[in-house]
């Protein structure tokens, strides 16, 4: 195959998916609606791994974000004609169950000859956690200074955050599919342009510039038009959100973009939201790739849906790799009650009242109980200032948290009977009663980048 | 004279752990010196003083007319531990755009900055 001359050459990459749970067409419209190269599933948010660790701990099998294997199911025969190569943390804390539930669909499409199918794994530090401590490796949490022995016994799963490395080498080797566990999500589209354009390892400025854009377009539809506070009224057609497209080139610029015909908008101002998401010190962004600068970005309008990126600028990333480490913490439940006018809050609040002495001559334990009359105050607390007069409706939410599940238990017995020993003019109690959830918690950590051995296993 | 940071910027928010982050961002290039002079350190810690119990950083973004604020011990222990509605900071950012800032009317005039009307807060 001939490719264009590299200075033109643009590698396009689309991102699928923003979390585990996001738009199940999304995919699909990505590889049908217009010309892509790569197809970037990001499925693992924090809490995703916990989810699925406690899912492995009951099937062997499991432990996989189930959603990719009917995502890759919907665009199988376009990118086995087409070409097009995918790249998601789908494995989550099985990456071979993931591509082994991937190989079983090729299968049965008869495409199985056709796909190489890439496994990264070693992001996982739970079977070596042991040796680790006994090592001198602490783990300490990077906001308390506390040990790791401190809550050594609770530990669920330990991963660390691999960059872009491994899928690049997966890459090199021919995989059409690249299934990685625990990564940082801008590294699933820095791989495939280090791939392309044959990045190297100390090319700073030029992984800074693919780890923005994996930044920009890792949480889906956020920077094309979805929750964009800055003209929200006037973005068209959100039911048809396009996922976003980065368009890379060799020198490190890129413009972000969507497929014609779809709804929502790429603006300067869309993509600076998305920018700022989650973002720490600016000058500082971290990966095990580089430290990117978002202070040296420019975004320029690039026509209709399209903003143009460049003049990224990056360093060298430090010796540590942040681990991930997920720990059981208790349990919680919240209940929640509708009131309605007249007086809707003043009756709410009563029941709030009501439902906290109960509890109290109960004796339950919990390390905190949480009251919000959401209508009036519940998302901006006492930022919200007084609520207007005589509101049509207020809802009681209630959460207690704790280590005591019984306690816990208990409490999802004392939403109901409000309803006929309560305040009057409540409804919204939908029969079920509050579910009571393990928590697990998460406890940042640093890693000496020497311990780390990602491997890469193509089946 | 008063202006309501809700009509001169927009902003988003996230979350870190037990830490909310919200990136405030100006409608026109040129109000981002109001954010830049007026949007303090001080002035947003005192803003979310009754709903969080650490530390507030704030950091420039002037390539993207905006600022980023880290507001420590925001999320009651954070993401999953947390019994809080907005359990993620997803709505800091609403939050923040309540603030109403004294801006020199001079400046008002200069940027054509939406005043805040009589009596609004």
């Amino acid at each position: 195959m001939v490719r264009e001359p590299p200075v033109s050459r643009v590698v396009r990459i689309a991102g699928g998916q923003g979390f585990w749970g996001d738009s199940l067409e999304a995919p699909r419209q990505l590889v049908e609606g217009g010309p892509i190269d790569y197809l970037m599933l990001d499925y693992l948010a924090e809490v995703t791994m916990s989810i699925l660790q406690k899912q492995k701990e009951r099937d062997p099998a499991a432990g996989y974000a189930r959603d990719f294997v009917g995502a890759v199911e919907s665009v199988l025969p376009a990118i086995v004609q087409r070409g097009v190569r995918v790249v998601a943390n789908a494995g989550g804390v099985n990456p071979r169950g993931c591509a082994a539930a991937v190989r079983e669909v090729a299968e049965r499409h008869g495409v199985a000859d056709k796909i190489r199918i890439a496994v990264v794994t070693g992001d996982d530090l739970l079977p070596c956690l042991d040796s680790l401590l006994a090592n001198g490796h602490a783990l300490a949490n990077m906001d308390t200074g506390a040990p790791l022995s401190a809550i050594r016994d609770r530990v669920r799963a330990a991963n660390v955050y691999l960059g872009s490395g491994p899928m690049v080498d997966a890459l090199d080797q021919g995989a059409q599919l690249v299934i990685t566990g625990r990564c940082t999500d801008s590294a699933l589209v820095l791989a495939p342009l280090r791939h392309e354009f044959g990045w190297g390892a100390a090319d700073y400025n030029r992984l800074a510039a693919g780890t923005v854009a994996g930044h920009i377009i890792e949480c889906g539809a956020q920077c094309s038009g979805g929750n964009c506070l800055y003209d929200w009224r006037d973005i068209p057609d959100l039911a048809n959100v396009g996922y976003p497209i980065v368009e890379g080139m060799a020198d490190g610029s890129f413009v972000v973009t969507k497929h014609p015909n779809t709804g929502g908008r790429v603006s300067v101002a869309s993509v600076a939201e998305q920018l700022l998401y989650e973002m720490g010190d600016p000058r500082s962004y971290q990966t095990p790739d580089v430290v990117a600068d978002f202070t040296t970005i420019r975004l320029a309008d690039d026509g209709a849906d399209r903003v143009r990126a460049c003049g990224i600028q990056g360093r060298a990333p430090s010796s540590t790799l942040k681990v991930s480490v997920a720990y059981s913490a208790g349990y919680k439940a919240v209940g929640t009650l509708v009131y309605t006018w007249p007086d809707a809050l003043e009756k709410a609040q009563l029941a709030g009242r009501i439902l906290r002495e109960r509890l109290d001559r109960l004796g339950l334990r919990f390390e905190r109980v949480n009251t919000e009359y959401v209508g009036a105050s519940a998302a901006h607390g006492l930022l919200a200032g007084p609520p207007p007069a005589d509101m049509p409706e207020v809802q009681l939410r209630v959460g207690v948290r704790g280590s005591h599940a019984a306690d816990v238990d208990r409490f999802t017995r004392e939403i109901a009977p409000l309803v006929l020993n309560g305040p009057p003019s409540v409804t919204g109690y939908g029969g079920a009663r509050p579910r009571v959830q393990e928590i697990v918690a998460f406890w940042p950590a640093l890693i000496d980048r020497s311990v780390v051995h990602p491997k890469v296993e193509m089946t | 004279m008063q202006v309501r940071l809700v009509d001169i910027a927009h902003a988003r928010s996230g979350d870190k752990g037990n830490t909310a982050n919200i990136g405030v961002r100006a409608l026109r290039p040129e109000w981002y010196e109001v954010l830049d002079r007026y949007v303090t350190r001080q002035a947003v810690a005192a803003h979310f003083a009754p709903v969080i119990t650490g530390e507030v950083e704030r950091y420039e973004v002037p390539n993207l007319s905006a600022l980023n604020f880290l507001l420590h011990g925001a999320l009651d222990g954070g993401g999953t531990l947390s019994l809080n509605t907005d359990a993620q900071g997803k709505v800091f950012s609403t939050a923040l755009l309540r603030m109403v800032v004294e801006v020199p009317s001079e400046v008002v005039q200069r940027l054509g900055l939406p005043a805040a009307h009589e009596g609004a807060t």
